[in-house]
């Protein structure tokens, strides 16, 4: 394929390459032929600063059951770390009320 | 046909859009000629060693062969790299391409030896782009679209980068065309590549299609899990006798 299914946000955070970490400008979510897994069509992630050097990147290339997977992974630890913001930290918090894993 | 064993490759400096300066591999058979020519515009992965074999693949058969950097701007660094950060930037204008690409023509043009006929050639996004370039430009003899994606554009995905959908540019088609296809591609789409023959058709535009069963997007890349070996061979058979007819002088 040769799609135009790309989504781009604005990203705060850091992320590795080798031994150094660079900070975010975006990540970069696409739908596409893959470049380097040998499948068809992947979700691709790419974690990017583009105002440094194109080295400065760290990409994935996703089946699409597992980007699956992983946005439920990641609307589970939202949720839990939303709920932990609230409860614990969040504005008008009651202390002793701590959630243990 | 002949082939070169003997050519010299190597990085050269074009003018690009606006006069940028950006870089182009090159690949010239060696011999007298005269020896048509051939540029190359890259995919979506970016300027990278499959366009660069392509480029020699071509100068073994024959033609001066130029694949032009459209990701320079961006910067230095490993294709995908590149073409990540480029994707992230939103891609590459379509007019930026095509001035681009006009230096490569220029390039070709220039070169002692060149029997006088240009053709334009690319995959994936660079299909698309030769269409774009065929349309808006007057300085090549042939081209080749091989399954290039958003030739046929909603209204949604236009913006200003892409404003205008290449199928909308068809009436501007100033050569002879080669389409090549896969049946399981999804963009394009069989029913895209419909849509566009149909229109090549009512404005009278010299053009031929080749649509493979059996084949998906990018079924030359011999490095993915979409190489087919039957019908890229074929198609390659179709490619060369389509530039022998149109680029021989």
């Amino acid at each position: 394929m040769c799609t135009s299914i790309i989504e781009i946000v604005g990203a705060e955070g850091m992320a590795k390459r080798e031994d150094n970490w660079f900070p975010l400008s975006h990540a970069v979510v696409a739908y596409d032929h893959a470049r380097h897994a040998l499948l068809d069509d992947v979700i691709t992630l790419d974690f990017i600063n583009t105002t440094l050097d194109s080295g400065a990147r760290a990409g994935v290339e996703l089946t699409l059951d597992t980007a699956k997977e992983l946005r439920a992974a990641l609307d589970r630890a939202i949720a839990a770390a939303e709920f932990e913001e609230a409860e614990v930290r969040g504005k008008g918090a009651v202390p002793t009320i701590v959630r243990a894993a | 046909m002949s082939f070169y064993r003997g050519m010299v490759c190597e990085n050269v400096t074009i003018k690009g859009d606006k006069g940028t300066p950006i870089t182009a591999y090159t690949a010239t058979p060696s011999g007298a000629g005269p020896f048509p020519g051939v540029v190359l515009i890259h995919h979506l992965p970016g300027w990278d060693d499959y366009y660069m074999e392509m480029t020699r693949r071509f100068a073994h058969a024959g033609y001066i062969a130029i694949s032009h950097n459209l990701y320079e701007r961006s910067g230095p660094g490993t294709p995908d790299d590149v073409a990540a950060k480029v994707r992230a930037e939103g891609g590459v204008p379509d007019s930026q391409m095509v001035g681009d690409t006009e230096g490569a023509v220029q390039w070709v043009r220039a070169r002692a030896g060149h029997n006088g006929k240009v053709g334009v050639i690319g995959t994936c996004s660079g299909g698309r782009h030769a269409y774009i370039y065929a349309c808006q430009r007057k300085d090549v003899d042939a081209c080749a679209d091989l399954w290039g994606g958003r030739v046929v554009m909603g209204k949604e995905e236009l913006n200003a980068k892409t404003p205008v959908a290449p199928i909308d540019m068809t009436k501007d088609l100033s050569c002879p065309l080669i389409g090549i296809f896969g049946n399981e591609d999804r963009a394009p789409s069989p029913e895209q590549v419909n849509q566009h023959e149909a229109e090549l058709k009512k404005l009278g535009k010299n053009y031929e299609f080749h649509r493979y069963d059996g084949a998906g997007h990018g079924f030359f890349y011999w490095h993915r899990p979409a190489y087919r070996v039957d019908q890229c061979m074929d198609a390659w058979g179709k490619l060369f006798a389509f530039y022998g007819k149109h680029l021989a002088k």
